[in-house]
């Protein structure tokens, strides 16, 4: 239901002469709106200025890489960099590793987020918020203090430099966040819904999939995505847990472009690194739309 | 909103459905263990190695693949490590018992490692060959109370990568030699000299310190003057100190950028890679890096750039510090005679060579030392090989906290009191009274 559908009628007409006397007020409103506009753009810029200058680099030769004026567009672009790229690192071995782990894990967070989350928003018991306090506060171990007996446990459970073991930690990773999201889906979907549905006579089972799991769809994929990029992207575990080097993923890879003290073979780490936002940059352009529209849909839905 | 009325028979069914997953993917999840292989009798001894430019990581695999064609009873696989993670990286997999047999790394990440026990004392293992041909002062730099850990094979030390044409352009200036390296002074009157208002060209400034992280760089230089930071006592504990001979290197720093004008003070902050558009552009004549950088020089100068190479500046002591690369044997390798029998096959004076060209660097042996190829003019060998026996361990490498000492108080401090923040006497009291609480704790 909108909002605006309960408001008094008069209140939505505004008769000429207010009109004129408010002049000033919608100017203003004008200017801040410009404003706003003008603030986005300079966020998206913000955003957009380290890609652009990754997609620049890429295709530069070193001798412009070494220019003290560098420029946006390459003088003599070159794809030496992305051949170079691939001779010195197994770039293709380590990117199907991380299309594995991070599906694999956006997978199964979904699968296992989604009942959970069911639960956590429908019933609410003592032991739902207790769940719910425990998730928010599992957020608050750093890193650093869970990898060494996050790996003993895997070791014991022999599955430390095993892609799936490593899928499994980016589910448990990502789980907290996913079931925190797809628990504010759930509770957008009208209770009554489902007890309309009860009332015509469907189970629980025919409810959920006929009723709830279209409404909950962009929110179970853009949880899935979230999952997805978090594992696509996740350095330190796959760096501590991988040891064979036909295991390692994109992330890891990366590093051994980098040298002591900070120097880098910066022109295939730039071309490297271009090829491993490919994936997540697809993934948003073919989801964002799908996304969106769900959510306005579920949004003005009375 | 009011739970359904048969809510808690469906809440067991929802709970079994959110387990149901987990509980099927465990043995599927076993069972993708794509890397781990069948552990038989012989599995191959793990090398891993931090090589990372392309020609030295070649170098490195066209040797392992050597090595596993002449000892196919011993395989070694090649493993790729990283420098900006290596010590994290071991770290979790010696806690977890599964660190890489053959280990490479650098002397100065060493220390924690060889007095934690996960390091193999390489003493009685060094073949007599090996031990004959690497200096004395170099094997210290891998050695930690009597105990060699990990073998010194690659170095490399500071120079002054300089601006041949600037430097022909500027009057009265002496270019120093190995032999005759310019003193503090002189290279502080020689910057004067190469400092100059270029107008609408821009300011040329006699150097360009690149000091973004300044601890190595300024202990590893102050070795040149005597300084050395960190003292052991008579009852074997080390303490910090910053007396005279300490000083001379961060004064003259200091000085440079804020009296004499003739550093640029832009690039305290940067990494040696970042200076270097400006040095190819003429902005600066200088750039005191590590020997390795002229890989990068000659792959970026543009076309008719010339320079050169440089001995770094010396005091009285005529040496520098130095953290060498080490190769090192995991304490828990089960096969530690055929670790070493692969150490001393990749260190070979003719291998040893191919890998110091591969990475630009210097090799620690002294027959390698000797290869034609690294004694040529062109890209400077001849002026790094003249200084390979000048390098020293630096004193820091071997202290227990140097790590926490140098992140928390050194950086902070040197970066403060280069940039003008900070005077000598803070400076000093943060370096000795902080460091040496820092030290304690690790002395106890």
């Amino acid at each position: 239901m909108t909002a605006g559908a309960d408001r008094p009628a008069a209140t939505r007409h505004v008769p000429a002469a207010g009109g004129r006397r408010r002049a000033p007020g919608r100017r203003k409103r004008t200017a801040a709106r410009a404003a706003q506009y003008l603030a986005l753009l300079c966020y998206l810029l913000f955003l957009l200025l380290p890609f652009l200058w990754l997609v620049s680099t890429a295709f530069k030769p070193p001798r412009e890489l070494g220019s003290i004026d560098p420029t946006w567009v390459p003088h003599d672009p070159t794809l030496a960099n992305f051949r170079a790229a691939f001779d010195e690192q197994p770039l293709l071995r380590s990117a199907a590793n991380s299309l594995l782990a991070a599906a694999g894990a956006a997978l199964l967070a979904v699968v296992v987020a989604t009942p959970m989350a069911y639960v956590l928003a429908r019933f609410r018991t003592r032991l739902a918020r207790a769940a719910t306090g425990w998730v928010v506060v599992s957020q608050a171990f750093p890193l650093v203090l869970v990898i060494i007996p996050l790996f003993l446990l895997l070791k014991a459970l022999h599955l430390v430099d095993s892609l799936g073991g490593l899928t499994l930690v980016y589910v448990v990773w990502s789980l907290p966040f996913a079931l925190w999201m797809l628990t504010g889906y759930v509770r957008a979907v009208p209770a009554e819904l489902e007890e309309a549905a009860a009332v015509d006579g469907a189970g629980r089972v025919r409810t959920l999939v006929s009723v709830t799991a279209p409404l909950l769809a962009p929110g179970i994929v853009a949880t899935g995505l979230f999952a997805f990029i978090t594992a696509w992207n996740e350095f330190f575990f796959a760096l501590v847990l991988l040891k064979s080097p036909e295991n390692q993923t994109m992330p890891v890879v990366l590093t051994h472009f980098l040298g002591a003290e900070g120097a880098a073979d910066l022109g295939p780490l730039a071309a490297a690194a271009l090829l491993a936002t490919v994936p997540s940059l697809l993934l948003f352009a073919v989801i964002q739309r799908r996304i969106t529209g769900g959510m306005l849909a579920g949004a003005v839905k009375s | 909103m009011p739970a359904p009325a048969r809510a808690p028979m469906r809440r067991r069914t929802f709970l079994g459905a959110a387990a149901a997953p987990v509980l099927a993917a465990a043995p599927v999840l076993a069972g993708c263990s794509g890397g781990s292989k069948a552990s038989g009798p012989r599995r191959p001894l793990r090398f891993q190695s931090l090589a990372w430019q392309a020609e030295s990581v070649r170098a490195n695999k066209a040797l392992v693949a050597e090595w596993n064609r002449q000892h196919p009873r011993s395989p070694v696989e090649y493993v790729q490590g990283a420098w900006p993670t290596v010590h994290d990286q071991l770290l979790t997999a010696f806690e977890g018992g599964e660190a890489p047999d053959i280990i490479h790394d650098a002397s100065d990440d060493l220390a924690d490692f060889a007095y934690g026990g996960y390091l193999a004392d390489l003493t009685g293992l060094l073949p007599d060959r090996l031990a004959a041909d690497i200096p004395r002062h170099s094997l210290r730099t891998g050695t930690f109370q009597g105990r060699l850990y990990g073998v010194p094979f690659l170095q490399e030390p500071r120079v002054l990568i300089a601006n041949r044409k600037l430097l022909r352009a500027a009057s009265r200036v002496r270019v120093p030699t190995p032999d005759r390296p310019w003193s503090w002074a002189e290279f502080r009157a020689a910057a004067k000299k190469l400092t100059r208002d270029g107008g609408r060209d821009g300011h040329q400034y006699g150097v360009a310190w690149p000091l973004k992280e300044p601890v190595s760089a300024t202990l590893n230089l102050a070795l040149s003057t005597g300084g050395r930071l960190f003292h052991r006592r008579a009852d074997g504990r080390a303490e910090v100190r910053f007396e005279a001979a300490d000083q001379v290197v961060p004064r003259t720093v200091h000085d440079q950028v804020h009296a004499d004008g003739s550093a640029a003070r832009a690039t305290l902050g940067m990494g040696g890679s970042d200076t270097l558009p400006g040095f190819f552009a003429g902005r600066y004549a200088m750039v005191p890096l590590g020997f390795s950088y002229r890989q990068q020089i000659v792959q970026q100068a543009p076309k008719g750039f010339e320079w050169t190479v440089l001995p770094a500046p010396m005091g009285s002591a005529h040496a520098q510090g130095v953290s060498p690369q080490t190769l090192s044997i995991a304490a828990d390798c089960p096969r530690k005679e055929e670790a070493m029998a692969f150490l001393a096959f990749l260190l070979r004076p003719e291998n040893m060579a191919r890998l110091a060209l591969g990475d630009w660097m210097l090799p620690t042996g002294t027959e390698a030392l000797r290869d034609p190829r690294l004694r040529v003019v062109k890209y400077g060998w001849a002026t790094g090989t003249a200084l390979a026996g000048t390098l020293r361990a630096a004193p820091a490498q071997s202290v227990r906290g140097y790590p926490e000492w140098k992140d928390k108080i050194a950086t902070p401090g040197l970066q403060e009191y280069y940039s003008g923040a900070i005077g000598p006497t803070e400076l000093r009291n943060r370096l000795v009274e902080d460091g040496n609480l820092v030290l304690a704790r690790y002395q106890r």
